[in-house]
């Protein structure tokens, strides 16, 4: 299990644990994390579980796939930090990680 | 003889026991799911019910058919591979399934909206001239309109980067104390122990509306918005609003020269954050033919119009229909988010969309030629035993019940949807705070359309306030 923090819009903070090998996706909507949604199953095809990764964290994170990039071509909000959580494997590279929800 | 939506667990009356037999009698490659008058009976989910069954992935001729030759798709796990492939299957088909006799009509006009649009420069065609051109039928948008949604990568990307922030998060949580207030006002200003037409006093006036303050239209004009998208998906006939092809021209005529209007003002102000002037803003507008524009306004507009209007509706149907589920959602108001989505899924407000194969493939079993039209029927899908449980059956609470189909997937997922869960859930918020009971009297009109898949009125009495 690894920790993570999801931020809201409002400054609030949910943290979770994580379970390793699992998508981010599926944890946080486990944990019923408020604007994270896996709609399409976690194929990076509905854009439901977009967040911000901070920059201290992006590196970890690794890099988009190409069903994300074009998924994020699709949709509002996008910035250099965005990325579908559905398509981040929880690691323990990423144990602290902090993310900013989109659709809070 | 009244229609009623089929509720097989309950038994079918003897009418619909015999309209399904009729389809099962019928031989396999004669059942064409299109026929839109079998939506306006409830007898078009006995096709696709046969189809999931015997010919999950069907081809239709054009002999059975009043829109060519196409193959259907009625299984979610093959919708869902057709809608994330858009290289192999393009959106540049046109959108809906196209009523042959429609693209004759199309066909037979002059295109004249090819020229360049609205730039920071101004347009080369003024609205009087663009009253009197007609719509372009280049071979890629046989219905007539090109927009982002019958688009594919890249361009797809540019149109559909350059609105997406009209619903972004940041304007959804301004609109949201907006949508409440109107969504107050509607609620209290209904008759109460009298009958009257909740899509007229309800579903329509609030997602009129919204609308309205998307593309920043005069609120005194926003049936006008209404009106328009209802016109631009109507198969003109006797029994329509709209009567001819010719009366349908018209109409859109005016439609396309009040769009093009706006555009040039919106376009000469500063930038602001509807859906118009994010067009007219975008730096990629230069490049956007007329066609292009007016058409992403269309799509625009249709999809907040009656999709969302005709799940209001379809919610207090079938909340109606499931008594136990409507004490349920009162004794738990929790529930409305959940019971929105399973609206979203039993209503399917957007039947199917449609794609072309940019080459041969295989699909179920069946060789799919490149060039040959696909209907992913949503509808369908929504309904496939193989994914959903008891999919017949509206339960507000079921597990999972934002998995469905409705809003598509990929990149040209809806991009409004979460708008839309918006407006219902603020609605039924509202809803269940002043009134103890909605009760639908008789049954609703059922929409003769096969893509949009809604209710022309419904009769609904309010005994009392709270």
């Amino acid at each position: 299990m690894v920790n993570v923090t999801f931020g809201f819009h409002d400054g609030t903070e949910q943290k979770i644990d994580a379970e390793v090998g699992w998508k981010l996706m599926e944890c946080a909507v486990n944990e019923s994390v408020p604007g994270i949604y896996g709609d399409c199953g976690g194929e990076a095809q509905c854009a439901t579980c977009h967040v911000y990764v901070r920059p201290e964290w992006q590196q970890a994170t690794g890099e988009r796939t190409p069903a994300e990039e074009a998924m994020l071509k699709a949709t509002y909000g996008v910035t250099e930090q965005s990325r579908l959580c559905c398509q981040i494997v929880v690691s323990d590279e990423i144990d602290g990680l902090v993310v900013d929800v989109v659709n809070d | 003889m009244t229609i009623s939506v089929p509720i097989p667990s309950r038994g079918l009356t003897p009418e619909q026991a015999a309209a399904r037999q009729k389809i099962y009698d019928l031989p396999l490659h004669e059942l064409n799911p299109g026929d839109p008058q079998a939506f306006a009976d409830q007898e078009m989910w006995w096709k696709f019910e046969r189809l999931r069954n015997e010919d999950p992935v069907h081809f239709t001729s054009e002999e059975h058919s009043n829109h060519g030759n196409y193959w259907s798709l009625t299984k979610w796990e093959d919708i869902v591979a057709a809608d994330t492939d858009p290289d192999t299957f393009s959106a540049m088909a046109g959108i809906t399934l196209a009523d042959q006799r429609a693209l004759a009509h199309a066909a037979t006009r002059a295109a004249g909206l090819d020229r360049r649009a609205v730039s920071a420069e101004g347009v080369e065609l003024s609205p009087e001239e663009a009253a009197t051109t007609t719509t372009v039928t280049p071979p890629e948008a046989p219905s007539g309109i090109t927009s982002l949604l019958s688009m594919d990568p890249p361009e797809h990307d540019i149109h559909r980067g350059a609105v997406a922030d009209g619903v972004s998060p940041s304007t959804l949580r301004e609109l949201e104390p907006i949508i409440r207030q109107r969504a107050g006002a509607i609620l209290d200003g209904l008759p109460i122990g009298e009958e009257f037409d909740w899509v007229d006093l309800v579903s329509k006036e609030l997602t009129a509306m919204t609308l309205a303050t998307l593309f920043d239209y005069p609120q005194e004009h926003r049936r006008q918005l209404t009106w328009w998208s209802d016109v631009v998906t109507m198969f003109p006939g006797p029994d329509q609003p709209v009567k001819t092809f010719e009366e349908k021209d018209e109409i859109m005529a005016e439609f396309r020269s009040t769009l093009l209007r706006l555009f040039q003002e919106r376009g000469s102000q500063e930038a602001r954050k509807d859906f118009i002037s994010l067009l007219a803003h975008s730096p990629h507008s230069k490049d956007f033919t007329l066609g292009e524009l007016l058409g992403d306004g269309v799509v625009l507009l249709v999809g907040g119009n009656d999709t969302t209007r005709n799940t209001i509706t379809g919610s207090v149907y079938a909340l109606n229909k499931w008594p136990e589920q409507f004490e349920k959602l009162r004794a738990n108001p929790s529930l409305i988010p959940s019971m929105v989505s399973e609206t979203v899924r039993w209503q399917s407000p957007l039947t199917h969309m449609m794609r072309v194969a940019k080459k041969d493939v295989v699909l179920g079993g069946k060789q799919i030629r490149k060039g040959d039209r696909v209907a992913l029927w949503f509808v369908s899908g929504n309904r496939d035993e193989a994914k959903v449980e008891n999919p017949n059956e509206y339960i507000i609470d079921r597990k999972n019940p934002r998995q469905h189909l409705s809003f598509g997937f990929g990149i040209h997922r809806c991009l409004g949807n979460r708008l839309a869960e918006l407006q219902l859930r603020i609605i039924w918020e509202e809803m269940l705070a002043r009134f103890p009971e909605i009760k639908v009297v008789g049954e609703p009109v059922f929409s003769n359309n096969n893509f949009v898949k809604g209710y022309e009125s419904m009769q609904v009495i309010i005994p009392r306030r709270a």
